[in-house]
């Protein structure tokens, strides 16, 4: 697959002098065309300066951005106003046009390009139809709910045939529900009209939902990037650990012996394997959490076990599960620190 | 008519009570004065905003983080001419712009001629006004236009004038009011009106009737414009639903 959207060697910097603050630095990622992209952090991570950067909304001090191989940031400003109508947007608030009607909201991309009126007031009637909301076209977004409000906003980011779809906390404003229908609009304009989505969240249940590849940004640094299911599964890094498992454990609480995480990567039933440690080996341990998650319609789960003290018998626990199908097993360094 | 009125003034203790009904009731001074009070105003008005529109425009698009910043030199001696000519009392103010009222209109005095000093005092206020409304603008909003591929000058007239609609219609009945106040101290370079009146007849004659008619009229004129002005507002303003706006 060619990539769509490439960042290469992003860094973006606020501020001066002492008040200095690296919202970017040295971000790589390659968004492949057609693909459900998500970017998670938490708040403050640089997420919304990261998707920003992409249609240059913010201009990085460092670095490409590069769209179909060719660098926006290269661009004159006419040239790259023509690239946005290819690239395009929805917001947390949805930011609608509040003296407008629904259809005028959907128009508006449309008469920007000076499409005839008749011809663009049709092209939105289909949009609205498309996100479900044609008995909706005459009124204005003070008579919306949110969820209503942020199909108007997927309509008017359509009107332009765009390639990419930039969704800045798109559906963090709207209840779960609400949150889900959307996110289903998003999977069928993807799957539909081919448009690739970029999804920028702090929610996981947002990125297992859709997506299928995520980038975990932290302090403005990728810390990891992958499929959903391999970074959710087994985080490789601190900042991976917090999200998946954001309630984290009262360590201090635990028996300080050694720790380990499994994960049963999917596709298998679970086997019992805390009993038959205990049958074959005779060894007991403690299980410290565990947690399930159903990504892409696979179960995938992971156990955090605490190991006996004994180190022989935690040497043979240890390899009596290491050696189980389908299951992966990682040290927890420090996990009691 | 004139003569029970005139006996009821007095029966009330006004003095030269006949000679004020007589004036009052002239049906070529008071519809006149309105109209004298009407005119220079709305005029001043209409092209302080032809100054003071793109003005105010400047002042929220110009500024640093602004859609299009201008040089820090240029918005800082905007500002201050704004300012300065804000700090000139109206008074005083229509006397230093004699020269440029001759020089447009060939005289200083008269109604004709306050259009100029108005005009002068109050494109700066009104240029204020327009940024203030525009300053409300929603940022996010901004930015959805920016990600579609707006220019600036489409950010101007599809958006940020549009939707400020509600507010600059606000600012308009402000600025008229305000300006038909000024208008009021025209007498004092000869001008007509119902403010040169209360001031002329009334206080300076002493013609107590004569200075209350006129200053009722006037009340009663911002009252007017005040209302249009709030309607046209409420008219406007799509954020307001139908049901708020009966008040239910």
């Amino acid at each position: 697959m060619e990539p769509i959207i490439e960042m290469k060697h992003l860094s973006k910097t606020f501020g001066d002098g002492n008040s200095q603050v690296a919202a970017l630095r040295d971000v790589n990622i390659a968004v492949e065309k057609g693909e459900i992209f998500g970017i998670i952090g938490l708040s403050g991570a640089g997420k919304s300066t990261l998707v920003r950067c992409i249609n240059l909304l913010e201009r990085p001090d460092e670095g490409e951005v590069l769209f179909h191989g060719k660098n926006l940031m290269a661009m004159s400003e006419k040239e790259l106003r023509a690239q946005r109508k290819k690239i395009t947007m929805i917001f947390q608030h949805f930011n609608l046009l509040d003296q407008r009607t629904s259809l005028e909201n959907v128009c508006f991309p449309l008469e920007l390009v000076g499409t005839p009126k008749k011809e663009a007031k049709k092209r939105a009637m289909e949009l609205l139809e498309t996100v479900g909301l044609p008995d909706k076209a005459n009124a204005y977004p003070v008579q919306l709910s949110g969820g209503q409000k942020q199909r108007i906003a997927i309509a008017r980011a359509l009107a332009t045939n765009p390639e990419v779809l930039l969704c800045d906390e798109a559906t963090s404003a709207l209840d779960p529900k609400t949150t889900r229908e959307t996110l289903r609009l998003l999977q069928d304009i993807n799957k539909n009209l081919g448009v690739t989505v970029i999804i920028i969240t702090h929610d996981m249940k947002v990125i297992e939902e859709i997506c299928g590849r995520v980038a975990i940004l932290n302090h403005g640094v990728v810390a990891e990037i992958g499929k959903v299911e391999d970074v959710f599964s087994m985080p490789k890094t601190e900042a991976g650990r917090r999200l998946v498992y954001p309630d984290g454990l009262p360590a201090e609480l635990l028996p300080k012996t050694k720790v380990i995480r499994v994960a049963f990567n999917g596709g298998t039933a679970y086997q019992p394997l805390i009993a038959s440690l205990a049958i074959d080996c005779g060894v007991k341990v403690n299980i410290l959490g565990a947690d399930t998650r159903n990504i892409d319609g696979k179960a995938f789960g992971t156990m955090l076990l605490g190991l006996p003290e004994d180190e022989t018998e935690a040497a043979n626990a240890l390899a009596y599960i290491t050696s189980q199908k389908d299951i992966t097993v990682e040290e927890v360094p420090n996990y009691h620190a | 008519m004139l003569e029970s009125l005139t006996a009821f003034f007095e029966s009330l203790g006004v003095s030269k009570a006949a000679e004020q009904v007589e004036f009052l009731l002239d049906p070529s001074n008071i519809p006149f004065a309105i109209w004298e009070t009407l005119y220079a105003p709305l005029i001043a008005t209409v092209l302080a905003y032809v100054i003071g529109l793109p003005l105010g425009i400047l002042l929220v698009t110009g500024e640093e983080g602004g859609i299009r910043p201008l040089p820090k030199g240029v918005m800082s001696v905007l500002n201050t001419v704004i300012n300065l000519l804000r700090s000139i009392p109206f008074l005083i103010l229509m006397v230093m712009v004699f020269p440029l009222s001759r020089l447009i209109l060939g005289t200083a005095i008269g109604t004709t001629a306050t259009i100029v000093p108005l005009t002068v005092a109050a494109a700066p206020y009104v240029a204020r006004l327009v940024e203030a409304s525009l300053r409300e603008m929603d940022r996010g909003v901004i930015e959805a236009a920016q990600s579609m591929g707006c220019s600036t000058w489409q950010i101007i007239t599809k958006v940020l004038l549009p939707e400020c609609k509600p507010s600059l219609i606000n600012g308009a009945t402000n600025a008229t009011i305000t300006i038909l106040g000024y208008g009021a101290m025209a007498g004092n370079i000869g001008g007509g009106g119902l403010g040169a009146i209360s001031l002329m007849r009334g206080y300076g004659r002493s013609q107590t009737l004569v200075l209350y008619v006129a200053v009722i009229i006037l009340v009663i004129l911002v009252q007017v414009i005040q209302s249009i002005g709030t309607a046209l507002c409420v008219k406007t303003d799509k954020r307001i639903t139908k049901n708020s706006k009966k008040g239910e």
